[in-house]
């Protein structure tokens, strides 16, 4: 019976492609199927030569060689993509923490084509028509299955960065109350327009529910800085101002004050201490506190 | 619709309850002015609590509010500048400068009392 189906009338006709390459690909993965065991050996075993997938031991490269094998010949034989496409994402998840880079998936997988291409030739060797035709077959969905698993991988660390990304931006700008009236807002990283922003309207709202009166702004973990971000620290200042608080900057390294004195941005309205504790001490003082110690204060009772 | 202006000891308080017009607000200044001149009035304040927008007219006639009363002796603080509006006065360059401000009406009578101790303390 198969005899009549695979016997296509005169090839000319181009609605019969389809439909044969649909039993070379039942061909193949029974191909496939039969020498699953060996392929998989070889395969895995490239791997290990390649050194590929280092962070991994043997046994699980061999475990996950077993998945995306079975994973991949079904790919094959069904051409949907969506299974492969969610274990792709899967191993994706497992594998990135272990620090797995992305040239080690891409190349596995076309190490795993170049298996499979390389057992149908030494099995269609002698009929070299029919290895052509299989090949014709196979290479496409091939090539499909190294993208999706290459694009599943690459966009899974993507959305890592992203969330990575966002739990920084959420992280890095606390306003602490460190006295009655008093604020710090200690600034690490790199100041974006975006975070420039962000730091801005939060540091106004917590003056206004704290009541503060002084702000001391911690620029220390700041690492560079341009005209840009230092008119946004001006105009944090004249916010501030206007709601009737003091700013104090503090913690600016010699190369920041450096660049801008070099590109000439006029900090002059601006109140700068050397480092945190003077800004604290000079908030302090604004404020009216005077901070003894214990022993100095029993001495002058 | 006009600002009323309230005595409160030495002090002119004028507590802005609305938005304003350009004409309701040259009004403001000229009363404030002459208010100031015939309470003896030591200083001024301007509450701005319910205003959510400033344009650049109402901040220059804030400015010149606290300008003019400080030739007739008497200090000027601008309270109540909303977050949002103070962010807003920044990006377009309007910041007040020369005028003091206060977070509300409470601080600026504080600011008020202060600079009146320092002048007696040095007179």
């Amino acid at each position: 019976m198969s005899k009549k189906d695979v016997q296509p009338p005169p090839l000319q006709d181009s609605q019969a492609a389809p439909e044969s390459t649909q039993a070379l690909l039942r061909e193949l993965v029974a191909h496939l199927r039969q020498n699953r065991t060996q392929l998989r050996e070889e395969w895995a075993r490239r791997i290990t030569k390649a050194q590929l997938l280092t962070a991994m031991t043997e046994e699980e490269i061999f475990a996950e060689a077993t998945s995306v094998y079975d994973n991949y010949v079904e790919a094959l034989e069904t051409g949907t993509f969506e299974a492969l496409q969610a274990y792709a994402r899967n191993l994706s998840e497992r594998i990135i923490p272990r620090g797995v880079e992305t040239h080690e998936v891409v190349g596995i997988v076309l190490l795993l084509r170049d298996v499979l291409a390389r057992s149908l030739f030494a099995k269609y060797h002698e009929d070299f028509t029919k290895l052509n035709r299989i090949l014709d077959a196979y290479e496409p969905a091939a090539n499909r299955i190294a993208n999706t698993v290459a694009v599943g991988f690459v966009q899974e660390r993507e959305r890592i960065i992203r969330q990575q990304q966002e739990a920084i931006r959420e992280l890095s700008t606390p306003v602490l109350q460190v006295r009655e009236r008093l604020l710090i807002l200690p600034i690490i990283g790199v100041i974006d327009p975006q975070r420039a922003r962000q730091l801005t309207e939060q540091l106004l709202r917590a003056i206004r529910t704290n009541r503060a009166k002084v702000v001391v702004i911690d620029i220390t973990g700041v690492a560079a800085m341009d005209s840009n971000v230092a008119n946004h620290l001006v105009q944090t200042v004249e916010a501030s101002r206007l709601l009737g608080a003091t700013v104090i900057v503090t913690g600016l390294s010699p190369e920041i004050a450096q660049t801008l004195v070099t590109i000439g941005v006029d900090l002059s309205e601006m109140a700068t201490v050397g480092d945190l504790q003077g800004g604290i001490e000079e908030a302090e003082r604004l404020l009216g506190f005077k901070v003894i110690q214990l022993a100095e204060a029993t001495q002058q009772a | 619709m006009e600002v009323p202006i309230l005595k409160q000891g030495h002090y002119l308080i004028a507590s802005i309850q609305s938005a304003l017009s350009d004409a309701d607000l040259s009004q403001l200044r000229e009363k404030l002015i002459e208010r100031v001149g015939k309470f003896r009035a030591r200083g001024v304040i301007v509450d701005v609590t319910a205003l959510d927008v400033m344009d650049s007219f109402a901040v220059r006639t804030l400015r010149d509010i606290a300008h003019m009363a400080r030739l007739r002796g008497s200090e000027t603080v601008i309270v109540g500048i909303q977050p949002e509006v103070a962010f807003a006065m920044v990006q377009l360059g309007l910041t007040l400068k020369g005028v003091a401000t206060a977070l509300d009406l409470e601080e600026g009578l504080a600011f008020l009392d202060l600079q009146a101790k320092g002048r007696s303390d040095r007179g």
